[in-house]
């Protein structure tokens, strides 16, 4: 009798049914999109903080760089001859460690023996600014008429002065040059698990092996690998050395924030900074004592910045960031408040379904039903609205988080800084550039919302919760209703 | 058999307090007929509750086989009604999105009757009232009369001690009001039931075997001897 009545008031009242189970499809289809679009969101982030960090990597080690002092330049510094000729060409590296203040390589062994720490491996960022071109010295001449100049890039170096007329000046003169700045990274080829290489796969050629601690060999991402028509083979040279690309990376997410990959000594020996480390890779023995381990290696090693990942995390800025935060407040709210008026809906018109039946159901507890049973009905009848309802919600959320992912909307995640450094601040023209450039990295994620099961679970024990609340202020009112109601109502 | 004595029930109206009946004493005999009659509002229906275990007097006891229906608990009332007592109302009270079959059935829910037995059962009770050609339709499907026949045997469907019925002619014309009443006046007769009736209709008390006048909330007794309905009308 129970389903037999159950189906026949549903299939009568279909409008009032509809209406109740709309309500709660809404509310929970809602709840779906902001939890799998929230869990795109951090897929989202943990993307990005895994293109810098790797898999594995619970935190860095880093130390601040400190301010340079009154008068001295940072900044690069070039040596070149001016030669007479323009066709003679001339090539200079300027290798500078960025990412920090360098910290010495014992340090990782120090870190590495900190309480609740799994490994650390410690790495090297450089930035390498390659100039090439030709400088032409300019001529003396008694003229006093003005410089014709130079067809060439009018640099300050060919540049004569004029001090009065009549004097001989020196007119034309010039530059002509490029300027190639990439970033290399010193790896610890012994411990390849942890480290800059750890975010990329190898897609071509191999990588470091563990006896190539000093070989002059290189690994290049694949984006700096593809601008440059590097391949497996191929030679370079930085700083008069000559390495041989063994390898290509292609990073696991977004761009990589490293061009070429160097066996750490190398890289040391580039930047003149034997057994110096820019940043300590360091990964827990559980992730869920991180902060606590950040705080041992703090305490137990001062002047370095430990910087976790979600410390990282709340650099990320730009698009990402505002779509994430839209998610976790508006989202969330938007969807609390959208499933509480649900719930109330659905409350109010069961309770109202159940006062326009006063008649009947004091009828069937005339003949003798039970208050539980005739509670039964109600509850029974609103459980079934809660579960369409919920059917529906799980439809419509799972059709949103599919268009979401389908759309896949690029988002863009600038990271205010990375492993804790600033970089360079630089002295000369352009030595700000790459000190800036690993301040802030701009990646650009595409979105998608995965509806995990959990998430439907949730939308189950919700429409079920929502069927229940209607249920039982229904049920309430009907477990309240005397069965001289349905004389009453007629005499 | 029933045995009310000095059963008093007051509502509250606001600020007012209504006394619906005043210390009313008055027995009935197992296979009994009355009618109870009076204007609208003297309180008939409400005496009608009493007896029916649907509400609880103020003041006063309404014994049932020895049973103060007045204070034993809500349980123990809901299971005196489901077994012994059916209940016909004026507006037929059926469930309107139940088929008449099903309507009947739910007479039979309460006493845990296994569904096979139940359809059995309901179908039987509306063959016994002329509508054994109509067990699949829906209240709407029927007419007035038609639609009363299936209360009748909802009512009697589980073969009660007690038979009440409030107007149970008030919504209906004059033909079949008759065919009602000797209807309900065979099955008293066949059944050997306790049968009270409440009605505003005077042509219908008049030949009731008991007739309770109740005015104002007091009752007044008169005895008429044999009920005459069956003489008078035919089960059509």
């Amino acid at each position: 009798m129970f389903g037999i009545y159950l189906k026949r008031e549903l299939s009568r009242r279909k409008k009032a049914a509809l209406v109740i189970a709309m309500g709660l499809a809404l509310g929970i289809a809602l709840v779906i999109t902001v939890n799998s679009v929230s869990a795109g969101m951090t897929q989202a982030q943990g993307k990005v903080l895994k293109s810098l960090y790797g898999l594995g990597t619970d935190m860095t080690v880093t130390k601040s760089q400190s301010a340079p002092k009154a008068g001295s330049s940072q900044g690069p510094n070039f040596q070149f001859d001016a030669k007479s000729s323009s066709s003679t060409k001339q090539s200079s590296d300027r290798v500078m460690t960025q990412g920090g203040q360098a910290l010495a390589s014992s340090l990782v062994t120090k870190v590495a023996a900190q309480k609740g720490v799994s490994a650390a491996v410690g790495a090297i960022t450089l930035n390498v600014t390659k100039v090439d071109g030709s400088f032409t010295q300019g001529k003396a001449k008694s003229s006093t008429s003005s410089s014709s100049g130079s067809q060439q890039q009018g640099g300050p170096g060919g540049g004569g002065n004029s001090s009065g007329g009549g004097q001989p000046q020196v007119q034309g003169g010039g530059a002509s040059f490029d300027v190639n700045s990439y970033s290399a990274a010193g790896v610890d080829v012994t411990d390849q698990e942890l480290g800059p290489l750890a975010t990329s796969k190898i897609t071509s050629g191999k990588t470091f092996t563990s006896s190539q601690t000093t070989a002059k060999v290189a690994v290049v991402s694949a984006s700096y690998a593809k601008s440059k028509k590097y391949k497996v083979g191929s030679t370079f040279k930085i700083s008069g050395t000559t390495y041989t690309v063994i390898g290509i990376a292609t990073p696991d997410s977004g761009d990589s924030t490293v061009d070429v990959f160097l066996p750490l000594k190398q890289a040391q020996a580039l930047g003149d900074a034997k057994n110096k480390v820019t940043t300590i890779y360091v990964k827990a023995t559980d992730s869920k004592q991180i902060s606590t381990v950040k705080k041992e290696i703090q305490s137990n090693i001062s002047g370095t910045t430990v910087t976790t990942s979600a410390d990282l995390a709340s650099t990320v800025s730009g698009s990402l960031s505002t779509a994430s935060n839209l998610a976790t407040s508006v989202g969330k709210w938007l969807s609390i408040a959208v499933l509480a008026a649900a719930f109330l809906v659905a409350a109010l018109l069961t309770s109202s379904a159940v006062s326009r039946r006063v008649r009947e159901f004091g009828t069937l507890k005339a003949l003798g039903w039970p208050s539980r049973k005739v509670t039964r009905q109600v509850v029974g009848e609103s459980m079934v609205n809660g579960l369409i309802g919920g059917a529906l919600g799980i439809a419509l959320g799972l059709a949103a988080a599919y268009a979401v992912t389908a759309v896949s909307p690029k988002l863009t995640a600038q990271l205010g800084s990375t492993g804790g450094g600033t970089g360079g601040p630089g002295g000369g023209p352009g030595g700000g550039g790459p000190g800036r450039q690993s301040a802030s990295t701009t990646m650009e994620i595409a979105l998608s919302a995965p509806v995990s099961l959990t998430t439907i679970a949730l939308a189950v024990a919700l429409a079920v919760t929502g069927g229940l609340i209607a249920g039982a202020m229904g049920g309430w009112r009907a477990s309240r209703m005397r069965p001289a109601d349905a004389l009453r109502s007629v005499s | 058999m029933y045995r009310l004595t000095g059963v008093t029930k007051r509502y509250s109206r606001g600020k007012e307090t209504v006394e619906a009946l005043r210390g009313i004493d008055l027995t009935i005999e197992d296979g009994d007929q009355l009618v109870i009659q009076g204007p609208t509002g003297g309180g008939k229906s409400t005496l009608l509750q009493m007896i029916g275990g649907l509400d609880r007097p103020t003041e006063g006891s309404v014994e049932f086989d020895g049973v103060d229906l007045a204070r034993i608990g809500e349980t123990r009332l809901t299971r005196v009604r489901a077994e012994n007592i059916g209940i016909i109302f004026q507006s037929f009270n059926l469930i309107p999105t139940l088929t008449a079959q099903e309507n009947v059935e739910t007479a039979l829910v309460p006493l845990g009757v296994k569904p096979a037995e139940r359809r059995e059962r309901a179908a039987e009770a509306l063959r016994s009232v002329g509508l054994g050609e109509r067990l699949g339709h829906a209240p709407a499907e029927l007419s007035g009369g038609q639609q009363q026949r299936v209360a009748i045997a909802r009512a009697l469907v589980k073969r009660p001690k007690v038979l009440l019925a409030d107007e149970p002619t008030g919504n209906l014309d004059e033909g079949t009001r008759d065919d009602i009443m000797a209807l309900l006046e065979g099955l008293w007769r066949e059944h050997g039931l306790t049968f009270v009736m409440v009605t505003h209709d005077s042509s219908i008390a008049r030949r009731a075997p008991r007739l309770a006048t109740i005015k104002a909330g007091q009752l007044t007794l008169t005895e008429q001897g044999d009920g005459r309905y069956a003489q008078q009308s035919s089960v059509s």
